[in-house]
């Protein structure tokens, strides 16, 4: 049990898909403008990276080597397509502005990875498990970025008003920036460094040690 | 697995079972998810598509039921040919891409007048009559074209003199996203509003030009800011806009409304006189 554990919270903070692995960018600075959008996106993500890490698990015996990833996209397209269509039939209006995200959960570095390193070599059990914690640790930025971004950029949370806006006869004047894709770069930007402050395991050491050489050593 | 030390799962046999087997399993999934989903689907598209019209009318209203907000447009059918309206067929049900494949309900657009690179279309549209008390307020016409990878489908509202835009908007095309997709986004779209489609004859003028229009420019009233990195697209709409406002689209019918706008505008007619030539004139299309 305590296993499992590790496995689903292990991808939250300490081994994060997208602040250490860095996976996952491209959606997170697409679908991080408004807070609804962005959860339907973590939903979607997660579920899909579970159950593909649950049916990959279940054929790993089978699935011959030489077209695995081949046999890994099939099974992704095929849930994202479903977890599609059940968004175009459920949440039509939030799925016309997720646009192409969806579809591109297919390409998602962090569905395939968990997919490659995780599911071939581990039970379907502990497969789903870490698509779950992968998701949820991919969700957890994605909801803290769009927080922010719609908090600060329009001044409403899930479209209900917080800060009242210039435009509607209140005090907030919103940053438009907020709402552009660099806004999710400096905000991506500025939880790595908190992370990394905090968790100081995760900062990188540096590739190559710039060797000073004292001046009569140089001859 | 009890025989793991036989079973070679990178035979050739093994390959093609699973890469056969599993095609066939996920395609019956993807396809039965589709085909339960569909009729959801189509409400939601057909709700969207009801949204759109009240949207472009600027009759949307949150709080309102959207069949309520409806049931104050007046959907007939237009024989594009003659500008007239007609009874041939139902405006509600009336499919217009349906009916253009249909050899009895479409015709072909020849070559060089097809700028909407739509190749057929119906011989009817239903139009929607927006009234503001007895006073028509504004008639919006469905209108599609060929965009970049898509048909874009939309409607575009013109004012009772048969010639001011009062906007154009897309329910239905897949040009690319964050470039194309601009044409239904709100900067981009709120530019039509205001703007002239005909200058004095029946040839539309109006279209999307390359770079950004100044207000002083010659012919400003008749053109659109191009979008940058969607050329193809914004051609596209002038081609559709063009076409369907043409003397082969709903050139015609949009001709009795500037007819009876000169004659509104003429001195000898007072306001009250024009509105009942207009209601005459609608009377008129009702036979």
């Amino acid at each position: 049990m305590s296993e499992a554990r590790t496995v689903l919270i292990d991808p939250l903070v300490d081994n994060n898909p997208v602040t250490l692995q860095m996976l996952g960018i491209c959606s997170a600075l697409a679908v991080t403008t408004s807070l609804l959008p962005a959860l339907l996106m973590c939903i979607a993500l997660t579920s899909v990276a579970a159950l593909a890490g649950a049916a990959i698990s279940a054929l790993r015996h089978r699935i011959p080597n030489n077209i695995r990833i081949i046999v890994h996209m099939t099974i992704i397209a095929s849930l994202v397509i479903l977890v599609d269509q059940l968004l175009k039939a459920y949440a039509f209006e939030t799925s016309k502005q997720l646009s192409v995200f969806v579809g591109l959960i297919i390409t998602n570095c962090i569905v395939l990875g968990r997919a490659e390193a995780f599911a071939m070599k581990n039970g379907v059990v502990m497969s789903f498990i870490d698509g779950l914690g992968n998701g949820l640790g991919y969700s957890i930025i994605l909801i803290a970025v769009a927080t922010l971004r719609e908090l600060f950029g329009a001044g409403t949370l899930l479209g209900y008003p917080v800060l009242e806006t210039v435009a509607n006869g209140g005090w907030y004047e919103a940053n438009g920036l907020m709402l552009l894709p660099p806004s999710a770069f400096f905000i991506i930007g500025l939880l790595i460094w908190g992370i990394r402050t905090w968790r100081t395991q995760q900062v990188e050491k540096p590739e190559y040690q710039i060797h000073e050489v004292h001046r009569t050593e140089a001859y | 697995m009890p025989d793991k030390k036989e079973f070679d799962r990178d035979s050739i046999s093994n390959t093609l079972i699973v890469a056969i087997g599993l095609s066939l399993v996920c395609s019956i999934i993807v396809s039965s998810a589709a085909i339960i989903l569909k009729p959801v689907q189509e409400k939601n598209e057909e709700e969207f598509r009801q949204q759109i019209i009240l949207d472009v009318a600027g009759l949307t209203d949150p709080d309102v039921d959207i069949n309520v907000l409806f049931e104050s447009i007046d959907s007939r059918m237009v024989d594009l040919e003659t500008g007239e309206y007609t009874d041939a067929a139902d405006p509600d049900s009336f499919d217009a891409l349906v009916a253009a494949g249909d050899p009895s309900l479409g015709i072909t657009i020849p070559s060089d007048l097809d700028i909407a690179g739509i190749g057929r279309r119906a011989k009817y549209a239903p139009v929607y009559i927006v009234k503001d008390g007895a006073e028509i307020d504004q008639v919006i016409l469905p209108v599609y074209g060929k965009g970049l990878w898509s048909t874009m489908l939309g409607y575009l509202s013109v004012a009772p003199d048969g010639n001011t835009i009062k906007g154009l908007r897309f329910y239905a095309h897949a040009e690319t996203p964050g470039l194309g997709d601009q044409i239904d986004k709100e900067p981009w779209r709120a530019q039509w509003v205001g703007k002239l489609v005909y200058d004095g004859g029946d040839e539309p003028q109006i279209r999307v030009v390359k770079g950004v229009v100044s207000a002083d420019a010659p012919g400003a009233e008749h053109m659109i800011d191009g979008l940058s990195g969607a050329t193809l697209t914004a051609n596209g709409v002038t081609g559709l806009v063009q076409y369907w406002t043409g003397p082969h689209g709903f050139g015609p019918y949009l001709k009795t409304f500037r007819e009876d706008s000169a004659k509104r505008a003429s001195p000898s007619s007072t306001l009250q006189l024009a509105a009942t030539t207009t209601t005459k004139q609608l009377g008129h299309h009702n036979e």
